[in-house]
């Protein structure tokens, strides 16, 4: 009808946001704020059918603003976020939470840790039990603060220690600190979430106090209980204790087992690689092999010579003891149709000569026995090394002389 | 002033009040015992305490408030409209006479609906209520009582007043629904059909009604726009309300406006209302007339930067299919036949048409007629400029200058639209209850527009610009060539037969057959896409200047267009839509 053109206020208020959006999005902090003082009135009025609430809003916008606008202080900023508490009751443990992450960000660690003390002790009826997990959180991350302060003090404590000094009161301190995080820390990981850095701490006030056990047990939770979303750095974690501890060769590489799953391209896997390369049994060697192909599939891989060298490594292996070539077949089947124009095209030998000749060796030994020692890559390159007189470009001509035909083997 | 009793002494309607709120005829100065009672209005501070009941229950929950009725409320904000008017320039005599007797005219005619008592059962009420003490009605109320004690005849507006307050007590207390004034749930309750109800757009309705009756220079898009720029109270006009008229509940839904009103609607409900209140016809809009077509158009052809050349042609244009003729101008209302007059679109509609009858306007012949002229311009500067004289108009020149005036001002129009400031200081809430929840929430919003106003830099909330006239404006001294007033149409005319045409033979109608306005509510669809650009370009610049939608004009240019090529649309086949001069 002719009416939809009508200005009225909720229309108003609607381009009012969507330029005071485009002043966001352009960090024009100070015409933002110009059209969010338009805005506030919006507070005056119901709301509640919409999604996000005018509260919400000018909670979130003016949070940006005050923390990008250069006459803005700290101070105001604090002033600002306290109403923003009162406005919103089913939102203040939110908007209490990300006022401390604000602080943080800001170097005001004490501050932080006083509003996360306020804000654990704040009761609202029933919205305290439907903020619940923002409660949990407020409690882990004062945990993390403990832990923080836990930390400074022992590492008062380890200086102390080298001069010949005993602290004990500092050394109670820290015990404090320890309890106060310990608990926290442990609430908030048996809840089903990505709380890498809580753990990580939480392991680490563990280990400290030979507790191994317990740490065993959180990172085995954290990695393999299904509840949780798949993390990477689960597994990384468990590994690097597992390491730490001085654990065989079997449980470190059935830590990484998962790792390679979900990120092939982890840089673990290089590790990984390299025990499963001299395990005695076969199946971890073919998974090494399988393993250290598929890193070397992502771009990231290209340069990197160790991964290089541990690929060229296994594959000359197997083909001097001239047993299980099929492995390698099947790993070149699907590769061998990019592989060649992925790493070993005539630029990529020019250039992985001038900027990494170890790196070019690696990659000239493999794409010789993948190729043939006619191949473009490792024509280059041998030629160039031989030329420059380097021992071992000589010896891997000569070793390409001895098996150029494995390739064809290889190939099929 | 809604007392018409005649008076006793020389049988004059004509009362007037005393400083101490007393009647007296001003024919022949009565002065009577009759002091105002509540339904009469004219709201000063210092209003008459007899007339406040105290301790009754209303009083109590008004908090030192009045009664007050929602007619009076409209009264009011009448008043302001029409003071800021006359503080515009325009005539006192609009406020003292036309419009307060068009508001008389309109009270009386919805009064008498509003009770649907006859005279007889009104007494019937009187004489019930004055002698009970435990009826329904309120009988808190001595000013109730007091009213109906001195009502001298059944057919007085008072009594038919009282009665109907009385019935109003019955039911507000029946239906406990909260508003500050007496009648505020009635009012929004009752079956409105009958006769037109009270709303905030109307009283612009009213007022524009008054400027069209004193033939004010005032078209009803500019009226609106200085609505919306604030020269003219409207939002928020509930701020001017006395201390002791309380706003809450209902009333808000009455007199809070979250949204400007459009020139359609305001239009409407004038005629509407006109019809309504039973005028006679409108006072003659003539050629001397600023409302004339003739007058307008010189106004807008300034305003849009075309050369004062093209007057010639709206002139003729418009004499041509007669809508300059007094008594298609002139407002008659009741008569359903005629069409409506919309002054300023219509003249905008007859210069698109006259820019269409000389550039076409397809996209083409008017940027072809431009190189044209551009060719002339350049070598006429070679030649000795006296001989040439003015230089001929050039389309494209014009467009590209007009696009960038008219880009900037409807940038800044829309930044502006977002920036509006649709609350005041003056607290509404709907009960009593919220009131705390509502002050804190104002105080917030205020401390927030403090804080981020500061930070808003440089900018300062302008100050409201002086109401001008013109919204775009070209001087003729400025020497870069931008303003085309003086500019010459010899490149599009020809001399035929001893007459100057346009050169243009074509001509293309935006319709080939107009629609059923009263089934569907237009003359024509306008959709962009199926118009040439240049077309939408002039369109958009009058809807711009005019703040209404180009569909709106389009419609007129629709209806001058058939008027004009009457004739040979009857004589036409259904083949053409392009037609022949």
């Amino acid at each position: 009808s002719s009416n939809e053109h009508k200005l009225n206020f909720r229309k108003s208020k609607e381009a009012c946001l969507s330029y005071i959006q485009d002043a966001l999005l352009q960090k024009q902090w100070k015409r933002a704020a110009e059209f969010l003082t338009c805005y506030v009135e919006s507070l005056e009025k119901d709301y509640s059918r919409e999604h996000i609430g005018p509260s919400e809003m000018i909670w979130r916008i003016g949070t940006e603003i005050l923390w990008h606008h250069s006459q803005s202080s700290m101070k105001e900023f604090n002033c600002f976020i306290e109403q923003m508490k009162t406005l919103g009751v089913k939102r203040y443990l939110k908007v209490c939470l990300e006022h401390v992450f604000h602080l943080l960000c800001n170097g005001q660690i004490a501050e932080a840790y006083q509003n996360l003390s306020l804000a654990e002790s704040w009761r609202f009826g029933e919205q305290t039990a439907i903020q619940d997990k923002e409660m949990k959180l407020i409690q882990a991350y004062r945990g993390l603060l403990d832990y923080y302060s836990w930390s400074k003090q022992k590492n008062i404590l380890l200086e102390h220690g080298e001069d010949g000094f005993s602290d004990l009161a500092v050394e109670q301190e820290m015990h404090g600190y320890f309890r106060k995080a310990a608990v926290n820390l442990k609430e908030i990981i048996k809840i089903p979430g990505v709380w890498d850095v809580f753990v990580k701490c939480y392991v680490d006030l563990l280990e400290f106090y030979g507790d191994h056990n317990e740490a065993r047990q959180v990172l085995n939770e954290y990695a393999y209980n299904s509840k949780f979303p798949a993390n990477p750095n689960a597994h990384v974690y468990l590994y690097q204790f597992l390491k730490r501890q001085g654990e065989s060769k079997k449980s470190l590489i059935s830590a990484l087992k998962i790792l390679h799953d979900i990120v092939p391209s982890h840089e673990l896997m290089i590790d990984f690689n390299t025990m499963l390369q001299k395990s005695k049994k076969r199946k971890k060697r073919r998974l090494g092999l399988e393993v250290i192909f598929t890193a070397l599939d992502y771009a990231g891989w290209k340069e990197n010579a160790k991964a290089w060298s541990c690929l060229a490594r296994q594959v000359k292996q197997i083909v001097i003891s001239e047993k299980h070539l099929d492995w390698i077949k099947q790993e070149w089947s699907s590769r061998k149709d990019w592989w060649p124009a992925f790493h070993f095209s005539r630029y990529l030998a020019k250039r992985n000569w001038q900027e990494n000749k170890s790196l070019s060796y690696e990659k000239a030994l493999v794409a010789g026995l993948l190729l043939g020692k006619d191949c473009k890559y490792f024509k280059y390159v041998s030629h160039q090394g031989c030329k420059a007189q380097l021992k071992r470009f000589r010896m891997l001509k000569k070793f390409m002389n001895r098996h150029n035909l494995v390739y064809l083997r290889i190939s099929g | 002033r809604d007392f018409n009793e005649r008076c006793a002494q020389c049988s004059e309607v004509n009362w007037g009040l005393t400083d101490g709120g007393g009647f007296y005829c001003r024919s022949c100065h009565n002065v009577i015992e009759r002091t105002r009672e509540v339904v009469n209005t004219d709201f000063i501070t210092n209003s008459r305490v007899q007339t406040i009941s105290k301790g009754s229950k209303k009083q109590e929950k008004n908090e030192g408030g009045c009664e007050w009725y929602i007619c009076e409320g409209f009264q009011l904000v009448l008043k302001k409209q029409v003071e800021a008017l006359e503080a515009l320039g325009v005539h006192p005599q609009m406020k003292d006479e036309i419009l307060c007797n068009f508001w008389r005219c309109y009270l009386q005619k919805s009064k008498q609906a509003y009770c649907k008592r006859p005279a007889a059962e009104a007494v019937k009420t009187l004489s019930v209520s004055e002698s009970s003490t435990d009826v329904d009605s309120d009988p808190e109320r001595p000013s109730l009582l007091h009213l109906l004690s001195l009502s001298e005849s059944e057919g007085d507006l008072q009594t038919d007043c009282s009665s109907f307050a009385s019935s109003v007590s019955k039911i507000s207390e029946s239906t406990s629904v909260y508003s500050g004034s007496v009648d505020g749930s009635l009012y929004l309750m009752k079956n409105q059909k009958e006769k037109l109800r009270m709303t905030m757009p109307m009283t612009l309705s009213f007022c524009y009604m008054a400027l069209l009756w004193m033939r004010e220079p005032i078209t009803l898009s500019e009226f609106l726009r200085f609505v919306v720029e604030g020269h003219i109270p409207y939002l928020n006009i509930f701020q001017h309300f006395p201390e002791k008229m309380k706003l809450c509940g209902l009333d808000l839904k009455i007199f809070c406006v979250e949204s400007w009103p459009v020139y359609e609607e305001v239009f409407n409900k004038m005629h509407e209302l006109a019809a309504y209140l039973d005028l006679p016809r409108f006072p003659d809009i003539t050629e001397s007339c600023f409302l004339h077509p003739d007058m307008l158009c010189m106004k807008y052809l300034m305003e849009a930067n075309l050369p004062d050349e093209l007057h010639n042609w709206t002139c003729r244009v418009v004499k041509k299919i007669g809508i300059g003729e007094v008594d298609f101008l002139t407002l008659m209302p009741g008569n359903k036949s005629t069409r409506k007059v919309k002054y300023d679109v219509l003249a905008a509609a007859v210069i698109i048409v006259v820019l269409k009858l000389f550039f076409l306007l397809d996209d083409h012949y008017e940027w072809l007629l431009s190189e044209f002229a551009e060719e002339r311009n350049k070598n006429n500067t070679e030649v000795c400029i006296f001989y040439s004289g003015s230089p001929y108009f050039e389309f494209k020149r014009w467009y590209e200058v007009v696009k960038h005036s008219l880009d900037m001002k409807q940038k800044k129009l829309d930044e502006e639209r977002a920036k509006y400031l649709w609350r005041c200081e003056k607290p509404l809430f709907y009960s009593v209850k919220k009131k705390s929840k509502v002050l804190k929430r104002r105080q917030m919003v205020v401390n927030l527009q403090n804080q981020f106003g500061k930070l808003s830099g440089s900018v300062q909330r302008a100050k409201k610009p002086n109401p001008s006239s013109f919204q775009l404006s070209w001087s003729e001294e400025s020497t870069d060539g931008s303003c085309f007033h003086g500019h010459s149409l010899k490149g599009v005319l020809q001399e035929k037969c001893g007459l100057l045409t346009a050169m243009n033979p074509d001509y293309w109608l935006c319709t080939v057959k107009l629609c059923n306005e009263k089934l569907c509510g237009h003359l024509a669809h306008y959709r962009e896409v199926e118009f040439p650009q240049s077309y939408h370009f002039v369109l958009g610049l009058f809807s711009f200047l005019l703040r209404v939608q180009p569909s709106y004009i389009h419609d007129e240019v629709c209806m001058i267009e058939h008027k004009l090529f009457n004739k040979k649309l009857y004589k036409k086949l259904k083949y053409n839509t392009v037609l022949r001069k």
